[in-house]
């Protein structure tokens, strides 16, 4: 047995281990028969664990080979030979999609390990872990995705889980409609991707990252698009990207995710989620760089973001928020520098963001301990001054600005009165009509609420 | 023809139309219940039977042997092609976890006896081939549903005049086609066909029958009556065949229009089973949407999504009639938070939901995939439209979902949590929708042997050139 076989077998483990694990729980529970804490705690432990392990060997295996790129083929899960439709699953271990899903378990186990405790005996400890076992599945899929196909399916999966943690204490109204906040931006963000994917799968037959960035390992791939194809296609996965990491003028969600448990608002908010959308840049970056002014486009989001969540998390009066914002500063540098051209060291950076944001969410709820044990150690107060930047402004701009951040760029409110409430209005009105008219034609009167059959 | 080595399909029809008299006369609900499943589950068999013996003649087509109806009408009226061998066995499985998930509560209300004439009524229309027998049963098939509007003395002009119209249009449409020999006399025949078979698609902006139906007939029965998708079987047996593009495009537009207009409808709704009917109408539209391409990748984009659709929705639409047994109408204007009440059932609303809208792993990715690549082969647009609508049906859904589970405690004296039965036929439905929506290729292969033979029959060369103003690109 060759190196490269060993290294498919392990790769193949890799992915198995986490999309066995949601499948058990998901079993389990729809079954009636959810496991113990004790037991679910082992299976979790272990899945990351075999999982961690074979994407090491992975690693290990490419270093000791030289091997720069690594492919685990399931084959087609769909395929329409006479009409070269296929839809292949398939993995790739390369320079990107190794440290991101060996970071991706790090910090799940880290983060699961770490929730296992913090909801002992909670209502919702199943339900957290089966969104964890989803959120995991997916990050791993999406982390190693050789195919565009392969992507959307851990992309997705990520979105569903993040949507339904938000909304865990979901006894509550406000956790819930931010959920729903964050499942609708999630789903537009999931139609450009969507509408991205299908229209390389049209313009290539296939999603394959190998035919489209060309047979280079990543980064040196050329894409195998005209430059104007890969404007329209870079833009809606930008698009895509913006709504899964909070980027302007989407970054309205991202401080209401923070209605989740501590565990997932650092595993998904501040680690892995967030950077999601980097992600995707970085795996599409041969398609990016083929077009000068998607390129552009790239660099100043990044940068429109990064000044917009460094304002707005200034000004926070909650952790969770200011991390939050904090995280977004980061990840649009990191598409500043993806767009400038330094994938890697936008992937260092999203590396050791990731780490560093975890551990301060973890921390976030011993904060006030920690600052006054850090005051305790120097003898005086921590500095919470302004930057000077800010007392150069006019005290009337100062106020404005103060004002703008702290209403978080108006973009949910705009958003609200310029889209959501006329939508609402216009089909709420539609529906009124419709009903007028069926109680019309069928010969009741206009004002009695609807009586329900059966 | 080939022959099946038994007589399948007249069974299929047979037995649950003669059961019906039986189970109609017993007086005690549950006893009926249990007749009815029983009969509910010898016609799920006598269909898988009826495919598996069609699948083992290697045919596209095949007739029951003894074929009692072509001994009397001397044709085969009743025929089992790659089109509908999966159908047959779909419908009935639908009815039987229909009655299998029926609450204790609704027994008295439900009549299975006229379950089980609709059963055999939507069988034989599956199983249809020949024009005026098709338009018939079709006609007849709404019978059972007029019966229980009039049970209930419910309103029953709006379900009368929809499906009326659209008999009677398919009527002319047919006559008009077949009998007339002018180009313009078969092109108006073509037109009216088009609009019938829009018409009981419940297509925008004649759709009011389904949220009228949903408002007043037993929740089960507008479910049963409308998931088989009577209406695109029809456009696939009447309209498919005979179309010239202008009419495949005029109900791929209305379809897309629909598509989009009742998801965004379903956002809106304040109303428990209006939401699902809206839902339910936009989805059903995208089968449609698939029959304009007339190419084999979106016609069995358009074929699997069918299947979905069916599923899916069926599944979502029971679920919420268990809740509703246990709760009353929901409104989605506020919340309920019964969650902690049925947690089984809100992951089956979740699990249902997802899968109707194509999420990843579940039957509905890959129809939504195929559809949506044969969409963009049209116009980038059409491509669009779809995406934006199965986006704005799962906002609909999550946001039902939140509704009608979290939100708040909901505060109980009595024990809410699914009964077996309802649990059963959840599990039914979860493992088809995954279980499908991990291994799709055998269903895609089987769409798209069903497609291209759909369309090496189409027969075009006669047709007319488009009437001036027709709906074009």
């Amino acid at each position: 047995m060759s190196m490269s076989q060993w290294a498919q077998g392990l790769g193949f483990f890799t992915v198995l281990c986490p999309a066995a694990l949601m499948l058990l729980l998901g079993f389990m529970l729809l079954i009636h028969r959810p496991l113990s804490e004790l037991v679910l705690g082992r299976w979790l432990k272990a899945s990351v664990g075999v999982s961690l392990i074979c994407a090491l060997a992975v690693l290990g295996i490419m270093l000791a080979t030289g091997s720069r790129r690594e492919f685990v083929d399931m084959g087609d899960m769909v395929a329409i030979d006479d009409v070269h439709f296929h839809f292949r699953m398939k993995f790739v271990f390369d320079r990107l999609s190794v440290p991101m899903v060996i970071l991706s378990l790090v910090l799940c186990g880290t983060v699961g390990s770490f929730g296992l405790s913090y909801l002992h005996r909670d209502a919702g400890f199943q339900r957290f872990f089966m969104c964890f076992a989803m959120f995991l599945a997916g990050m791993t899929f999406a982390s190693l995705a050789g195919t565009i196909e392969t992507l959307f399916l851990g992309w997705e999966l990520v979105g569903l889980s993040s949507a339904l943690l938000v909304a865990y204490f979901h006894e509550r109204t406000a956790p819930v409609a931010n959920g729903l906040r964050v499942w609708a931006v999630y789903r537009l963000a999931d139609a450009a991707f969507l509408a991205a994917a299908i229209a390389l799968h049209h313009q290539t037959g296939g999603g394959d990252f190998s035919i489209l960035m060309g047979e280079e390992p990543w980064p040196a791939g050329t894409a195998s698009l005209s430059s104007g194809t890969a404007l329209l296609v870079g833009t809606f996965l930008l698009i895509a990207a913006a709504g899964k990491s909070g980027l302007v003028p989407f970054s309205g969600w991202l401080p209401r995710a923070m209605e989740g448990p501590t565990p997932s608002s650092a595993i998904f908010y501040g680690a892995l989620s967030v950077h999601l959308g980097a992600f995707l840049l970085l795996r599409v970056s041969p398609i990016l760089h083929q077009s000068t002014l998607l390129c552009s486009m790239v660099v100043a989001l990044g940068l429109i973001s990064a000044t917009f969540a460094a304002l707005a998390g200034r000004v926070q009066t909650d952790i969770k928020s200011a991390l939050a914002f904090a995280s977004l500063t980061q990840v649009s540098i990191i598409v500043v520098e993806i767009g400038l051209g330094f994938l890697y060291l936008a992937l260092i950076h999203l590396i050791g963001h990731a780490c560093m944001r975890s551990l301060q969410l973890l921390r976030a709820p011993t904060l006030l301990r920690d600052y006054k044990t850090m005051e305790n150690a120097i003898g005086e107060s921590l500095d919470h001054g302004s930057p000077r930047i800010i007392a150069w402004l006019a005290p009337s701009m100062q106020r404005r600005l103060y004002r703008t951040a702290m209403e978080r760029g108006y973009m949910d409110s705009i958003l609200d009165d310029s889209v959501v409430k006329p939508f609402l209005r216009l089909f709420s009105t539609f529906d009124r009509w419709e009903r007028i008219w069926t109680r019309w034609l069928s010969g009741l009167n206009k004002n009695p609420n609807s009586t329900h059959s059966d | 023809m080939n022959e099946l080595h038994l007589p399948w399909l007249e069974l299929c029809i047979l037995v649950p139309a003669v059961s019906s008299l039986w189970v109609g006369r017993i007086p005690d609900a549950a006893q009926a219940r249990s007749a009815g499943l029983a009969v509910a589950g010898a016609t799920l068999f006598l269909a898988l039977a009826g495919w598996i013996d069609f699948e083992s003649l290697f045919s596209f087509e095949a007739h029951d042997h003894w074929d009692v109806v072509k001994s009397l009408l001397g044709r085969d009226e009743f025929v089992i092609d790659k089109l509908n061998a999966p159908l047959l066995p779909l419908t009935a499985l639908l009815f039987f976890l229909t009655m299998l998930a029926t609450p204790r509560v609704k027994l008295g209300k439900y009549s299975f006896a006229l379950a089980l004439l609709s059963l055999s009524s939507t069988l034989a229309v599956l199983s249809c081939k020949e024009t005026w027998l098709l338009i018939a049963l079709v006609g007849v098939n709404a019978i059972p549903m007029y019966a229980d509007l009039r049970t209930r003395k419910k309103p029953t002009r709006v379900f009368l005049f929809h499906i009326g119209l659209s008999l009677v249009l398919m009527v002319l449409g047919a006559v008009c086609y077949q009998w007339s020999t002018s180009d313009l006399g078969r092109g108006a025949g073509i037109a009216m066909l088009v609009a019938a078979v829009l018409i009981r698609s419940g297509c925008a902006p004649l759709h009011c029958w389904i949220s009228d139906l949903f408002e007043h007939a037993a929740f089960g029965s507008a479910l049963l009556f409308i998931t088989p998708l009577v209406g695109a079987y029809a456009t696939m047996r009447l309209i498919l065949p005979i179309a010239p593009d202008w009419a495949l495009r005029s109900i791929a537009i209305v379809s897309l229009a629909t598509a989009f207009y009742a998801s965004c409808m379903a956002i809106v709704q304040v109303d428990s089973r209006r939401f699902f009917c809206f839902l339910f109408l936009s989805h059903s539209a995208l089968v449609l949407v698939g029959l304009e391409t007339a190419t084999p990748i979106g016609l069995t984009g358009a074929l699997y999504i069918w299947f979905s659709v069916a599923l899916s929705l069926t599944g979502l639409g029971l679920t919420l009639r268990c809740v509703e047994a246990r709760t009353g109408p929901l409104a989605l204007n506020r919340y309920h938070g019964m969650y902690s009440h049925m947690p089984h059932l809100a992951g089956s609303f979740l699990m249902t939901g997802l899968s109707a809208i194509g999420f990843p792993c579940t039957i509905g990715f890959t129809g939504t995939e195929l559809l949506v690549e044969a969409a963009l082969d049209i116009s980038p647009w059409v491509g669009g439209v779809v995406v934006v609508s199965t986006a704005l049906n799962s906002i609909a859904i999550l946001r039902a979902y939140f509704r009608i589970f979290t939100g708040k405690t909901h505060q109980s004296t009595i024990e809410l949590g699914s009964v077996r039965s309802e649990r059963i036929a959840i599990l039914t439905f979860a493992f088809l929708l995954i279980g499908v929506g991990l291994w799709p290729q055998p269903g895609v292969h089987s769409r798209y042997d069903a497609a291209v033979e759909l369309l090496g029959h189409r027969d075009i060369t006669e047709i007319v050139v488009p009437p001036e103003g027709a709906a074009t690109h």
